[in-house]
């Protein structure tokens, strides 16, 4: 695993004639938790498709897990996992069979997958319900759910689309908890949010506006560069630029 | 191995949980096959006949006995003279009428010509050239009765029909009616599954996944043959059951076409739903593009060689209109691979192409 989990050099997509994602040029190492933080339709998602080789890039390069997103869409696939912004399981698989089908589409062995599959289980804490079906049960424990079906086949990298919207803030917390154990066990998590207060979260964060990387650092560096209280501050006056200051982003 | 695995597991939960769902995929053909097959007839029945006998004698009478016997007519009147035929063919009190010419027995006896006339109300072409087919048909088994007596009797020119004497339309139609019911039910199931995971977003996590897109279009297609399989057979059931269509060659040999003719249904669902993003459009292109052509141009209801060259040609590249040539040739004529070999491999044709061209065009990239 090279230091640069991922790296991005003038990445740009664009939709006949609107430019989804502006050429943005950014690095992510390995082990951090990385934040892409944006309104809606600042083009978070379009960036995280073009990394997980879901859509090709107009213009620009990158590079995931070392591999090129251009060239080498199907090594990517191996070694990423993602959780996409709509919900990723079968409500009317259970709990349990969710877990074995993506065991099963990443090649896990049926040992394996039983193994895992326990131990998600009870560090979940969803045993009691592992024979339910999916819709069944809350939204908060499909998306902690999810996310660990993400991991399951232990990828290097793991992309998080808005993992958190709509989730109350307790699970929320409980959330991001799982998303720092994930980083400590050594993979790199990229998630994207347009909640300001999880970007204190990340190690560090890019702010997206209309297609464009604003700001980018810690948190800390940033609210200092800015002279801001928060992020959330930071971030209202990067997207409604006043009069005079950041006047380039007119129009979005 | 083991992701293939899943994913057809995974497809076999989804189709056994959504019982409704399965409900109506098994028994929609069941049904369809029932309503179509009593709808659509060219039988006629009941037929209201007019006998004009200006000299009846024991010939003509013998005859009329024949149009009785027969089950199909009802002989309505019995008049002297066609002058009183045209009230009664206005006002639709009778729809054929059969006219001896006088001393008709006399002539027959002599050996001299003895003419019929046969007339058929046309309003409607179809059924009046059916109704006067059997027409026909009564007079001609009696006059062969009467040739194996004495030597040359002429009443009439002789037609013959072949593989289906009763000249039951089910016959004709219910192996056409299992192509079109098959078709858009196949067609329908794969379309829309495909397209339901692009709509609930899963498909996202598929394609992320190192999935193969054959193996996607693998794992959609085959638990839905198992299904179509079973609908093959409930159809075949009913049609020897309920319509008592013959089935006079191989019962596996049909079983065998049948899940073939499926498979092809199924992967042009499959490049339907490859091609669109929503089930609606996928349901609507589905239905479109299975059952317009199949109703109109496979030959199962109009025949085909009446239609113009273009739509001739164009009615190749349905696969029903394979499906019914050899439905029927297994059925009603009793024929086996030697004489079905050419339809059976366009048929594979047409699957392979199909399957190779949904794995083509399905994107493993979002547009």
């Amino acid at each position: 695993m090279p230091d640069l989990a991922i790296q991005a050099k003038g990445l740009t997509r664009t939709f006949g004639g609107f430019t989804a994602v502006d050429h943005i040029t950014f690095e992510v190492r390995a082990g951090e938790v990385f934040g892409f933080l944006g309104a809606n339709g600042a083009g978070k998602t379009t960036a995280i498709r073009m990394l997980t080789g879901l859509l090709a890039p107009s213009g620009g390069d990158a590079t995931v897990a070392g591999h090129d997103v251009r060239r080498e869409g199907e090594a990517i696939k191996r070694d990423i996992g993602y959780m996409s912004q709509r919900f990723s399981l079968y409500d009317d698989l259970t709990v349990r069979e969710n877990i074995q089908l993506y065991g099963g589409i990443y090649d896990l062995s049926g040992a394996e997958i039983r193994d895992r599959t326990q131990r998600m289980l009870a560090r979940l804490g969803l045993e009691h319900v592992e024979r339910q079906a999916v819709r069944a049960i809350p939204l908060g424990w499909k998306q902690k759910l999810a996310l660990s079906v993400a991991l399951l086949h232990q990828p290097k990298i793991v992309f998080l689309d808005e993992p958190t919207s709509g989730v109350d803030p307790i699970t929320r917390r409980q959330f991001w908890e799982l998303i720092y154990e994930t980083a400590h066990g050594g993979t790199t998590v990229l998630v994207t949010t347009h909640y300001m207060d999880e970007a204190e979260y990340c190690d560090r964060i890019s702010i997206m506006v209309a297609g464009r990387i604003d700001a980018m650092g810690t948190p800390a560096e940033l609210k200092q560069q800015a002279g801001v209280e928060s992020i959330d501050e930071l971030f209202v006056r990067l997207a409604r630029p006043t009069n005079g200051d950041t006047s380039q982003q007119a129009t979005a | 191995m083991n992701a293939l695995w899943g994913l057809l597991r995974k497809e076999g939960y989804h189709i056994l949980r959504d019982r409704r769902t399965l409900a109506v995929l098994i028994f929609m053909p069941i049904v369809q096959v029932i309503l179509f097959g009593y709808s659509i007839r060219t039988d006629v029945k009941d037929v209201r006949l007019v006998i004009v006998d200006p000299t009846p004698d024991a010939t003509t009478l013998e005859l009329r006995n024949r149009f009785r016997a027969a089950g199909t007519f009802r002989i309505i009147a019995v008049v002297p003279s066609s002058a009183e035929l045209t009230p009664l063919f206005q006002t639709d009190t009778a729809q054929v009428a059969v006219e001896f010419q006088s001393r008709f027995g006399e002539r027959l006896a002599v050996g001299e010509v003895a003419q019929v006339l046969v007339t058929t109300d046309a309003t409607e072409p179809n059924s009046g050239s059916a109704r006067q087919t059997y027409v026909t048909a009564v007079i001609q088994n009696y006059q062969q009765e009467l040739r194996q007596g004495r030597g040359s009797v002429r009443i009439v020119p002789q037609v013959r029909s072949r593989f289906n004497p009763t000249r039951e339309s089910t016959n004709l139609f219910v192996p056409g009616l299992m192509a079109m019911v098959l078709t858009i039910i196949a067609a329908l199931m794969t379309a829309l599954s495909l397209t339901r995971e692009k709509e609930t977003g899963t498909m996202e996590t598929l394609l992320v996944s190192p999935l193969r897109p054959w193996q996607i279009i693998v794992g959609k297609v085959a638990p839905y043959l198992l299904i179509g399989f079973v609908s093959v057979i409930a159809v075949l059931v009913e049609a020897k059951v309920v319509f008592h269509v013959p089935i006079r060659g191989s019962v596996p040999l049909l079983l065998v076409e049948g899940t073939l003719f499926i498979l092809v249904a199924l992967s042009l669902g499959i490049l339907i739903s490859a091609r669109t993003s929503s089930q609606r459009v996928a349901m609507m292109a589905a239905m479109i593009g299975t059952m317009l052509p199949t109703q109109m141009l496979s030959g199962f209801i109009f025949p085909l060689e009446s239609m113009p060259r273009l739509l001739q040609w164009i009615s190749n590249i349905i696969p029903a209109t394979w499906f019914v040539l050899v439905a029927r040739g297994i059925m009603l004529k009793g024929v086996g691979l030697a004489y079905l070999w050419p339809e059976t491999l366009v048929l594979g044709g047409m699957a392979l192409v199909l399957l190779v061209a949904s794995t083509r065009s399905f994107k493993v990239r979002l547009e």
